[in-house]
């Protein structure tokens, strides 16, 4: 009873969700104990997501791991200039997971996953200094992926599969900066639409080099998430033929980028090491282009994003029988490139700490618990690219605005999962 | 262990909640900006229709709010200013009434016809602001719509029987603290610590914007009761007042900062309908002339006979060409030759129409109201009679150059007493006329966009052609802050007036 007040405090807590972008690398409480590293460790069927070609080299039947992360997450927004402040309203982002493993036989595995890699819940207060670029948004995709592992040899294994999304938006922000109805109500519009589905895959190898190194790649597609005849509905509109805002139908496309990662690990005694880098082809990302289905006027946002990098480093250390514990590092790039630094993703570099443990209960349950602390400096940051729009007479539009300022983010995630072999 | 765990996770949870991102150096730590030598904790500000936040012809309440004395006081907030109370009015419609009755139209909002054309309209719905029973004050703004220099030390501006008859302000009688109370008395009992006064503008603007249909008092009288409503006050009478206001508001020590008077001629209401606005085929140019061309040859008579000089004859000339012509005007600064044409054998109706006729030169300003008569045919059944063409424009359509300059002289004047009493006092001098120059002239740049004078679209000026929007208050406001920051050694943060409004969409 203690402990599901205690969960139900942390919970209470806070919100935003991610890693860079609305990246959420948070696919495993072993793993993240580690940095999040896993492309080249044989632990448990956390493996599905970080490596689906290694399930065949697990040691048991069956291997099931569940878990969940609370995110913690808040991010602070200040204007010296104008004396502006702002900070994101409580809630919180428990991104989950579920994998399990079966062995066939000698070299042949199957696995399914079920995770959350992508998402993002950010909101601000109603018409806040940003609320033209946003007010708050809730972006959730559910990825299902069945596996299959073949060893090739007793050293080279393959493996891969399809993956199911399924994810949905809610976007609401203002139309601009200042157009609002005849009682100064501000101007908005909501975006929604759920059970956006799309298809993708993952391919993978892993090598095990020697007794004691191990190599693994892993690529997982890119999944573009096409709203089509989406909700769009306006707000406070002005009463006036120069407003033609109306509730509609929208479709935008919301690209899962491509990730590539490599890495490995090293066995040395009880302890374990572990690098993983990844490559996320954030480039994808060029633009939210709403197209709404009547004749309001498109809104394209620019993003620009670029391929970014992460750097995973992990270590391991088998303390006792029942106790293993793991720490980690990672440096995490930010996709966002100067001048198209948007509230709605409010991310710059960050540095990854983590640690966690296992606790071995009897031979085949262990309870994996871990916890992220993510550190970002105050970056002073602008999104240059805001088009004023439709909304007042010509000459009041089509001008670039700016909206910057300085940000500060704060990321905690514990996290708690339990693994299962038989 | 399991206690441990317990533990850990509850000693986690403690620490996660109270883990908000906090920033090195944060705009809300106490220091960050920095008051400098002044005290923002009671700010009062005093004026017009300005102060008080008016816009598109009405005081209304999101338009008090976007007051740019509202807009400096949020500021100021960062600099140990405290509260600040406005006389907001019941709604954003903007008429007024008086004992239920209206008094005062509602606001005009841009409307747009079937077409899409922009066009502005009275905002229609029954105004909930009365009179006789709004809030009692003081407030802290102490702007009151329509105040000229004067009225601040009148005693009964604010008294509610005085408005029926005229004697008294509507805006000021529904917070006067009583009926006998001046404008001065009620700011001066807050006690303010800082104070802005900006007064005088309309002790110019009534004679410009009736096209000059009243006195320049300029050299002439100072007795306030001779005055109509479109006179010009004399910068006699406009020093001695305004000394003695400033003298009562630094009396308690308090800081401040003096605005001087723009140049109302460079507002929307004087430059959005251009001085030639006559569009005439050749055909009916020549017509036209045809009509005039006894008036012309009466100018050679008129000049032979010593009624009027050579050159009050060559402005007086009427001609109109193929292409755009300027309209004819009554021009009261010329010689009335009314009772010599009637002497002539002309009838009178005639002769009153030719007693002070000219056209409209290149330097003269027509106002704004006279787009919706220029070109019209007042009276059905003859429908030769056009005004511009064969029918003046009045004297209030017109200011002319000659009304231009005595309008200039007496702002001159007032700025110049302004600037000094600035100085004698230490206090703040907000160069508004440069400012509004600036941006008439240039443009100010703001994130965003480039804020003009252009009318509708220039984004300073609501749709009254006079007031600004809340955009062009927040620049009113920036302006004064730099002005106070300089002159107190002060930090105070500015607003980015690309977050402002300019005019209102709506279709009744």
């Amino acid at each position: 009873m203690k402990k599901v007040l205690l969960l139900t405090v942390l919970f209470l807590a806070t919100a935003v969700t991610y890693a860079g972008g609305y990246r959420v690398s948070l696919q495993g409480n072993k793993a993240l104990a580690m940095g999040h590293t896993g492309v080249a460790v044989i632990n448990s069927s956390e493996l599905v997501f970080f490596n689906p070609a290694g399930l065949v080299y697990l040691e048991n039947k069956l291997s099931v791991s569940v878990g969940a992360h609370g995110v913690l997450a808040d991010v602070s927004y200040q204007n010296s200039a104008t004396g502006e402040t702002a900070m994101t309203e409580a809630g919180v982002g428990t991104p989950f997971y579920a994998y399990v493993s079966y062995q066939a036989n000698d070299w042949l595995a199957f696995g399914l996953g079920i995770y959350t890699p992508y998402g993002s819940t950010v909101a601000y207060e109603d018409d806040w200094a940003g609320s033209h670029l946003v007010n708050n948004i809730a972006l959730q995709a559910i990825f299902v992926q069945p596996s299959v592992s073949i060893k090739l040899s007793d050293k080279f294994s393959v493996g891969g599969g399809p993956i199911y999304a399924t994810g949905g938006v809610n976007f609401n922000k203002n139309l601009n900066r200042t157009l609002v109805d005849l009682d100064g109500n501000r101007s908005e519009v909501t975006l929604e639409q759920t059970g956006i589905s799309n298809w993708g895959w993952t391919a993978s190898a892993m090598l095990k080099a020697s007794e004691n190194l191990t190599v693994g790649a892993n690529y997982r597609s890119e999944i573009v998430l096409s709203a089509e005849d989406g909700d769009a509905t306006f707000e406070n509109i002005p009463n006036s033929p120069l407003t033609p805002f109306s509730d509609t139908t929208f479709s935008a496309d919301l690209p899962l980028p491509a990730e590539l990662t490599m890495g490995l690990s090293y066995k040395h005694n009880d302890f374990l090491f572990a690098f993983d880098y990844n490559m996320t082809y954030w480039s994808a990302y060029e633009s939210l282009a709403v197209v709404f289905g009547n004749d309001t006027p498109d809104s394209v946002l620019l993003r620009n994003y670029r391929d970014a990098s992460t750097y995973r480093f992990g270590l391991q250390y088998e303390a006792s029988e029942s106790f293993t514990l793991r720490g980690g590092y990672y440096f995490d790039e930010s996709p966002v490139q100067s001048g198209y630094f948007a509230p709605e993703t409010p991310r710059n570099d960050s540095n990854g700490y983590t640690a966690g443990l296992t606790f071995k209960v009897g031979d085949r349950l262990e309870i994996d618990a871990s916890f992220l602390y993510l550190q970002f400096d105050e970056v002073d940051a602008s999104y240059d690219y805001f088009v004023e729009g439709s909304g007042g007479p010509a000459g009041l539009i089509n001008q670039y605005s700016s909206f910057g300022g300085t940000y500060k983010s704060s990321v905690f995630v514990p996290g708690l999962g339990i693994t299962y072999k038989l | 262990m399991k206690n441990t765990i317990k533990f850990m996770i509850g000693l986690l949870a403690i620490g996660l909640v109270s883990c908000e991102p906090e920033f090195e150096n944060a705009v809300t730590d106490e220091g960050f900006y920095d008051a400098g030598d002044a005290d923002f904790s009671n700010y009062v500000s005093l004026g017009n229709s300005l102060t008080a936040g008016y816009a598109d012809g009405a005081l209304y309440r999101s338009g008090q709010e976007d007051s740019y004395p509202n807009i400096m006081a949020e500021q100021f907030g960062f600099v140990g200013g405290g509260d600040f109370t406005q006389p907001l009015t019941s709604d954003n419609l903007g008429g007024l009434l008086l004992g239920g009755q209206q008094i005062l139209g509602n606001r005009l909002v841009l409307s747009a016809d079937e077409n899409g054309n922009p066009f502005p309209a009275p905002l229609a719905g029954t105004p909930t602001t009365d009179v006789t029973t709004s809030a009692t004050g003081p407030f802290n703004n102490m702007g009151v719509p329509g105040a000229k220099s004067y009225h601040l030390k009148t005693p009964g501006y604010g008294s509610v029987a005085g408005v029926a008859n005229g004697t008294a302000n509507p805006w000021f009688a529904r917070f006067a603290t009583s009926e006998s109370t001046t404008v001065l008395a009620d700011a001066v009992s807050l006690n303010p610590t800082f104070f802005s006064l900006w007064i005088g503008n309309n002790d110019i603007l009534g004679y410009a914007t009736s096209g000059g249909s009243g006195v320049d008092r300029t050299g002439g009288s100072e007795d306030l009761s001779e005055y109509g409503s479109n006179d010009i006050t004399n910068p006699v009478v406009f020093t001695s007042i305004y000394s003695e206001q400033v003298d009562a508001l630094v009396a308690g020590g308090a800081k401040g900062v003096l605005l001087n008077i723009p140049d109302v001629t460079s507002i929307p209401y004087f430059t959005t309908v251009p001085p030639r606005s006559i569009p005439l085929d050749a055909a009916t140019a020549g017509a036209v002339n045809a009509q005039f061309a006894l008036y012309n040859g009466a100018l050679g008579q008129l000049v032979a006979g010593g009624f009027i000089s050579p050159e009050e004859a060559a402005i007086r000339a009427i001609n109109f060409v193929e292409g755009v012509n300027y309209p004819i005007m009554t021009d009261v600064d010329l010689t009335d030759v009314t009772a010599i044409l009637i002497g002539a054998g002309l009838d009178s109706e005639t002769a009153a129409l030719l007693g002070q006729l000219r056209q409209v030169k290149s330097d003269d300003l027509v106002v704004l109201t006279a787009s919706s008569v220029l070109g019209t045919v007042p009276d059905p059944s003859n429908p030769l009679g056009i005004v511009g063409v064969s029918i003046p424009l009045t004297n209030q359509f017109v200011l002319t150059s000659t009304e231009q300059d005595r309008v200039a002289t007496a702002g001159a004047a007032y700025n110049a007493t302004i600037e000094g009493l600035a100085a004698a006092n230490g206090l703040g001098y907000g160069d508004m006329k440069s400012a509004l120059a600036e941006v008439a002239a240039n443009g100010a740049a703001y994130n965003g966009g480039l804020l003009t004078s252009t009318y509708v679209t220039g984004g300073a000026f609501s749709l009254d052609g006079v007031h600004p929007s809340p955009r062009g208050y927040a620049f009113t406001a920036n302006t004064i802050i730099d002005v106070i920051n300089t002159t107190y050694n002060a930090s105070i943060p500015k607003v980015d007036i690309g977050t402002y409004g300019t005019v209102t969409l709506h279709n009744n």
